[in-house]
């Protein structure tokens, strides 16, 4: 058989088949062209980079990875510029001799000593970010956060609201349309699987403390708007901390596999005025005492 | 028929003694061509398997909404696809080329512990059948993801116990391969090749060798814990009985991160040898390669918990595994670096093992950058469990072992068959596998950055096109393995070909190359004299 026959039958063949492939794969691909809008607070459509910062450390680590990117664009596209230059002038097809050098004490150390010096630079002012992260004291409301396979409580502990205390799981609509499919052609959900029936509620611009814990395994609590991301260990507390500079509502996911409905518990953080969130903490407050004074009927209604 | 199936007949004449045949040459194989050639298919079929798992995980993300599979066996396609890629795939892989060809490359007749190497490579067969067999368990396969976090692991079903028990079985076949590969290299060398002679290759393994058996047994640890705490009433990482859950990660991550070096390193040794190959000039600052490869290997063990920023750890703790995990860019860098210098002002030719090099070079890297972005710790809590570190790591393993090993194979694919590959095939391999591997991970920094959390079955819709992108690319790059196969290497393993003279490459340095191609079945079984560089066998 002659080979250089089979190849180009070959090549033939594998041209037929990759022009098949593009064709149905571009046919898909019009088809998952979904109508959708960005949502505010959560993803945007096909967003690139970080989103919109809502607190003073998610502009800091806004402004971290701007710099990390630039420093690391910078340094890849000079040491590949200098690796493809002699690509092109030092091939042997344009007649180009083999140096013979293979070492150079001065240009190793060098080499050395500058990315240490690059890394210095890029770890100073990340190490102030990180102490501020860890700064959790002096917060104006503590809420105690719990997950839960596959849902998140939150317990108000300390501050205005002290008492309140609520389960937040994924709207129930949104987990079926999940099953059938996802949303169909034409149906705009902009919050869909980050949609939640009850959210978190914080006041603006009011330093609130997270402490998280969990009832079975490892979830993590995460609003890449505040830049916060804790892990939620049972049988362990740990904390973190926001201060939220405006109004609106902010989405979150489970950060940590936790089994099997993993992508269905998001975080729903809604951020209102002092005025708002007081009213908020009446209303809640309310229902509390309300449903207080109807318990022991229930329990009685038990007993019997 | 074939070149690497029926070699053993050339030395036959000088043996009295038989050497088995048929199937008892494989089930008994002691010679280390044998047993490379063996660990090199296994590798390959568990990349298969794996990359299956791969793209039922990728069709399922083609759109959202669950289409394909619920969300609990997608758990257990993302757990069963990093366990076999990891262990099955690229561990054994480079254990493959280890075998092929550090005997070659250093003078020695065989590995130093023949049948170990028999027992080593036959371990990891029932390991690989309990491991894809867990599927058809009750239950399920494991789906607590690759990391076997606790306390999950300790929900899971039985196939959670088979699992243990092949990485057990993994673990101890990877620790009877690297003490194999220890004692060759430091006992079998030929005399003048002195260490700081040796092949970069040769190298790379025996510093990974020796961080296997120091991380391994930590593995078998974490796990034989998790296991008793799943039978046995113990509560090591079980918070109901007083366990700590982060203590797992913590064990889990200090075997955990040298295993990433130990993917990498031996590519790093792949690379360090192509590149002058092909350069036509001397590697550029060997013994700082060295240095550097060591240095790696040291920092390895102390930077770890950078995987675990999120579980919040005290202020220093993550100011202590930012800083040291940011110093591993300074040796990385330094290889980089030389592998520049080596082709500065060289005389270059670019057939597939040389673009797979440059292939490497150019995407690893990228990896790289994104692995010293994410060692900043704030910047790793935004994106920690999001898809930009899902594409942070296949960055570095896809473009970086796997690249690696496709050059190798390309390289040194004429020494082990005797023939060679197709120049055209092998370049159509590399553009379309490098295409459609940036087609299917580029666009995950995107989703990562963008919030999209990692091992989800289903996503907000802002998140639809880039996955749509990445299933498409993923497809691609598959299909580009399947063509590998039947196109490259299988015609090449059969015979058909070019005869491949003793040195394919011009440009070739080493004793791999001063032995007939095929590679006769016993090589060096007297120790051969070397002249001053210990790259020539001189009578």
């Amino acid at each position: 058989m002659n080979p250089s026959n089979t190849l180009s039958k070959m090549t033939r063949l594998g041209i037929q088949h990759a022009g098949v492939f593009l064709v149905s794969a571009a046919a898909w691909f019009s088809t998952a062209a979904y109508a959708v809008n960005d949502l505010p607070g959560g993803p945007a459509v096909n967003q690139l980079n970080l989103g919109p910062a809502a607190t003073r450390i998610a502009e800091e680590v806004s402004w971290l990875h701007w710099m990390m990117l630039i420093f690391c664009t910078v340094i890849f596209v000079a040491v590949f510029g200098v690796m493809f230059y002699s690509i092109w002038k030092h091939r042997k097809s344009v007649g180009h001799k083999a140096a013979n050098f293979h070492e150079s004490t001065t240009v190793e150390i060098a080499w050395t000593v500058v990315p240490f010096i690059i890394v210095i630079f890029m770890a100073l002012p990340a190490t102030k970010v990180i102490v501020a992260q860890k700064d959790t004291s002096n917060a104006d409301l503590t809420v105690k956060v719990t997950g839960y396979q596959w849902k998140w409580g939150y317990d108000y502990i300390k501050g205005e609201g002290e008492g309140i205390g609520f389960i937040s799981s994924l709207d129930s609509s949104q987990r079926t349309m999940s099953d059938n499919g996802g949303p169909k052609r034409g149906e705009v959900v902009d919050d869909y699987l980050l949609k939640v029936d009850h959210p978190l509620v914080v006041p603006v611009n009011k330093k609130v403390r997270i402490i998280t814990t969990a009832n079975d395994v490892i979830h993590s609590f995460a609003v890449p708007a505040f830049a916060i991301k804790q892990d939620a260990i049972p049988g362990f507390v740990r904390d973190t901390w926001f201060r939220a500079e405006r109004v609106g509502d902010f989405y979150g996911q489970c950060s940590e596999l936790c089994g099997k409905e993993h992508a269905y518990m998001p975080i729903h953080v809604k951020v209102v005025s002092a005025e708002d969130y007081s009213k908020w903490v009446g209303e809640e407050t309310k229902k509390l005492t309300a449903k207080a004074d109807v318990q022991p009927v229930e329990l009685q209604a038990v007993r019997n | 028929m074939s070149a690497v199936l029926d070699h053993h007949d050339l030395a036959h004449d000088d043996h009295d003694h038989h050497a088995p045949t048929g199937w008892r040459r494989w089930v008994y194989a002691t010679n280390h061509k044998d047993i490379g050639t063996m660990y090199l298919l296994f590798s390959f079929t568990m990349l298969i398997i794996g990359g299956i798992l791969a793209l039922i995980i990728r069709s399922e993300l083609f759109q959202p909404g669950l289409q394909l599979v619920n969300p609990e066996l997608f758990n257990q396609l993302t757990t069963m696809h990093g366990l076999i890629m990891v262990f099955g795939a690229i561990m054994p892989g480079f254990v493959g080329f280890a075998n092929w060809m550090i005997p070659l490359q250093i003078g020695a007749a065989d590995m130093a512990f023949a049948r170990m190497n028999n027992f080593s490579f036959w371990l990891m067969i029932p390991a690989a059948l309990m491991l894809v067999g867990s599927f058809f368990m009750p239950g399920g396969a494991p789906a607590a993801g690759w990391t076997l976090y606790a306390p999950l692991t300790l929900q899971m079903g039985p196939s959670m116990d088979a699992g243990i028990f092949a990485m057990h079985l993994l673990g101890a076949s990877s620790i009877m391969g690297s003490i194999n590969i220890i004692v060759t290299v430091l006992n079998m060398r030929a005399p003048g090749m002195t260490l700081m002679k040796m092949p970069m290759f040769a190298w790379t393994w025996l510093i990974t060798a020796y961080l296997l058996i120091a991380v391994m047994p930590v593995l078998a640890g974490a796990i034989t814990m998790t296991l008793t705490d799943r039978h046995f009433g113990t509560s090591f990482f079980n918070p109901a009985g007083g366990g700590d859950p982060v203590m797992f990660q913590h064990i889990f991550w200090f075997f955990g991160h040298p295993e990433v070096y130990i993917m990498i390193l031996p590519a790093f040794g792949i690379i360090s040898q192509i590149v002058p190959t092909f350069a036509r000039k001397r590697l550029f600052g060997y013994a700082s390669m060295v240095y550097a490869t060591a240095s790696i290997a040291i920092l390895s063990f102390v930077v770890w918990a950078h995987h675990m920023f999120a579980t919040g750890m005290p202020v220093t703790g993550q100011l202590f595994f930012m800083y040291s995990t940011m110093l591993v860019a300074v040796p990385t860098a330094v290889k980089v670096f030389n592998w520049v210098a080596t082709m500065w002002r060289g005389s270059m030719t670019f057939e597939t093992p040389m673009l797979f090099a440059v292939g490497f070079i150019f995407v690893f890297t990228m990896g790289g950058f994104t692995g010293l972005i994410l060692a900043v710790a704030p910047i790793d809590l935004q994106v920690q469990d999001t898809y930009y570190v899902v594409a942070h790591f296949h960055y570095v393993l896809v473009a970086g072992s796997l690249f690696a090993m496709f050059a190798g194979f390309y390289f040194w694919s004429p020494k082990w068959t005797g023939v060679m590959y197709s120049e055209t095939r092998g370049k159509i391999h590399f553009w379309w596998s490098i295409i459609a591997f940036n087609v299917t991970f580029f666009p995950m920094h995107f989703l990562g950055l963008a919030g999209m959390p990692r091992r989800y079955a289903d996503y907000p819709m802002q998140f639809a096109d880039f996955n749509a992108i990445a299933s498409v690319g993923a497809f691609a790059f598959g299909f580009a393995q399947v063509y590998f196969f039947f196109f490259i290497v299988l015609p090449t393993m059969m015979g058909k070909g070019e005869k491949a003279p003793q040195k394919p490459w011009e440009g070739a340095e080493g004793l791999e190359w001063e032995v007939p191609s095929p590679a006769p079945f016993h090589t060096f079984e007297t120790p051969p004299r070397l002249d001053v560089t210990a790259t020539r066998v001189i009578g």
